[in-house]
């Protein structure tokens, strides 16, 4: 068999920008591929977190001294960089949160809860993560809206179900851009437009997308896009929420409290501009000038280049899985035209714990587990799944070597 | 650790496993989950006037620790009173096993004893009005 092991970079010296993947773990060369869950830091993200806490430490936004003045151009300018990165007019449409969760958050009960009537409906698709899914089932609730879903087929939108599901009562669509289950991409720019025809606003969950592949917001019309920022070489503590201007200006601040006011008098108070009235609180400072040096990392392999690379190094891996009968894979095949690097899988009999189990027993990091998608597992009828996800630093050779490892799997459960 | 664990009389415990199937007539059910991996346990039981288990069953589904150690477990407690049960702590449960356990799969190995216990509790509430 004879299948591609291009890729549009050198790996090996991307490699060495990450200490970490140097490690070995009882005694075997670490192969991380547990990128979805989060991602390795290169030495220049990490050098500019130690960096902020050397020489410009100090609190954000109102103080006059010099670390001060220092550490709030930092905080902003991050907040252009990643705007850049997406596609964003500019800052004021990046608020930062702690994580893809808290972003959701904010537009599920800033905006949902005061935009969705009663006989809405809310439409997601069935792979949704929890982060999305559970947030959206509250404003339901809380609201008296329908939820409705967008059916999938090995991580594939199913014909006819956007023109279906979403109609003149569709309040808001949150949809995942890229599941973390099946690697598979939703159809975001016809779910968006079918929304927009009907006056819905769009959330698009980018928490898989972003660190990944090429992004850009305003091509793609999304109302709200979050993403994370641990997932893209950035620290933990860091995420995006972005927004149309009007879309956030229809928006409540979720969070209270210093930081995100203009004038407070004893009984009432008024919030300052975009996007500072979202950031309640001293936000997580050093990350964000954490997350800043993780996407001039990222732009300067070009993420056209790291989508490339993932691509061959999944699509690799699928074809030497699919000629095992022993492995269930789940999602769409290797030849599938636009996939991430996700592949879901099972071993013969193996529950997915003990498979994952036994890969650590030979180095190979992956995650098992419903991966934040109960539902979509039940509807599978499968109670868990192992999970290996790629990133840009991942390579042909540790393909092989987890693809060795699973015969390890295969003995023991023979 | 790693394929330490998976011993051969885990492995026959996970794939033939002991006391397995519902129970129609059982004075304890109980049922739990271990969300962190899915694994699913419901026990039944049996419990005559002297709060002696007498008989003592399991179902469910999950990893070969959790369920292994279920049907160890039924093996182990019948016999026993409520209270010897109740009395039972993880490192029993780890003893049972005798392999060594990460943080993660001590969960998944206590679960049994998490549900057993549960529903006794539930029991003597039960008893007590």
């Amino acid at each position: 068999m004879s299948v591609e092991k291009a890729s549009p970079y050198k790996v090996d010296g991307v490699r060495e920008d990450f200490p970490v993947l140097g490690r070995t773990v009882d005694g075997e060369e670490l192969v991380y591929l547990d990128n979805a869950a989060t991602s390795q830091k290169p030495q220049s993200v990490i050098d500019a977190v130690s960096e902020f806490y050397e020489q410009h430490n100090a609190n954000v936004h109102r103080g006059l001294h010099t670390l001060s003045q220092e550490a709030s151009e930092a905080y902003e300018t991050a907040h252009d960089r990643v705007a850049e990165f997406i596609g964003a007019e500019g800052r004021e449409n990046i608020v930062f949160t702690s994580n893809t969760t808290e972003g959701v958050n904010t537009v599920a009960f800033g905006w949902g809860t005061r935009h969705v009537e009663e006989g809405d409906n809310i439409v997601l698709t069935q792979m949704e993560h929890h982060s999305s899914l559970v947030p959206w089932q509250q404003v339901a609730k809380r609201n008296d809206a329908e939820l409705r879903f967008l059916e999938v087929e090995q991580g594939i939108v199913k014909d006819g179900e956007v023109e279906e599901k979403i109609d003149e009562d569709t309040a808001a669509v949150s949809v995942v851009h890229m599941s973390n289950v099946f690697g598979t991409f939703t159809p975001v720019d016809d779910i968006i437009e079918r929304a927009h025809e009907h006056g819905a606003r769009v959330l698009v969950d980018g928490a898989q997308s972003a660190p990944h592949a090429p992004v850009d917001v305003s091509e793609m019309d999304a109302d709200f896009f979050v993403t994370s920022g641990h997932k893209m070489c950035g620290p933990t503590g860091t995420g995006v929420l972005y927004g149309k201007k009007e879309a956030l200006h229809e928006t409540s601040p979720y969070q209270y409290g210093g930081e995100m006011i203009k004038i407070v008098e004893y009984e009432d108070a008024t919030w300052t501009d975009l996007p500072w009235k979202f950031e309640a609180g001293t936000p997580n400072i050093a990350q964000a000038v954490g997350l800043s040096a993780a996407i001039e990392y990222l732009e300067d392999l070009g993420m056209e280049n790291v989508h490339e690379h993932e691509r061959s190094v999944t699509r690799y891996a699928l074809e030497l899985l699919e000629d095992d009968d022993e492995v269930t894979l789940y999602g769409p095949p290797a030849d599938h035209e636009d996939r991430g690097g996700v592949v879901s899988f099972n071993v013969s009999d193996a529950h997915a714990h003990d498979t994952s189990e036994l890969l650590s027993d030979e180095g190979i990091a992956t995650r098992s587990g419903h991966h934040c998608a109960q539902p979509l597992m039940r509807d599978m009828g499968v109670p868990a799944t192992t999970r290996a996800s790629f990133y840009l630093y991942n390579t042909h050779e540790e393909v092989d070597a987890f693809v060795q490892a699973i015969e390890t799997v295969k003995e023991v459960f023979a | 650790m790693g394929r330490d664990m998976y011993r051969q009389r885990i492995l026959d415990h996970y794939r033939d496993p002991q006391n397995y199937g519902e129970m129609d007539d059982a004075d304890v059910t109980y049922e739990d989950v271990n969300p962190s991996c899915g694994d699913e346990i419901r026990m039944y039981a049996v419990v005559d006037e002297d709060d002696e288990i007498v008989d003592v069953n399991f179902d469910g589904q999950g990893c070969a620790i959790s369920q292994a150690s279920a049907s160890l477990l039924t093996e182990e407690v019948k016999g026993m009173t409520v209270e010897e049960v109740r009395d039972l702590e993880t490192e029993d449960i780890k003893e049972m096993l005798g392999i060594e356990l990460s943080p993660v799969r001590v969960k998944c190995a206590v679960l049994g004893l998490k549900v057993l216990e549960g529903g006794i509790v539930e029991y003597k509430k039960e008893k007590q009005t």
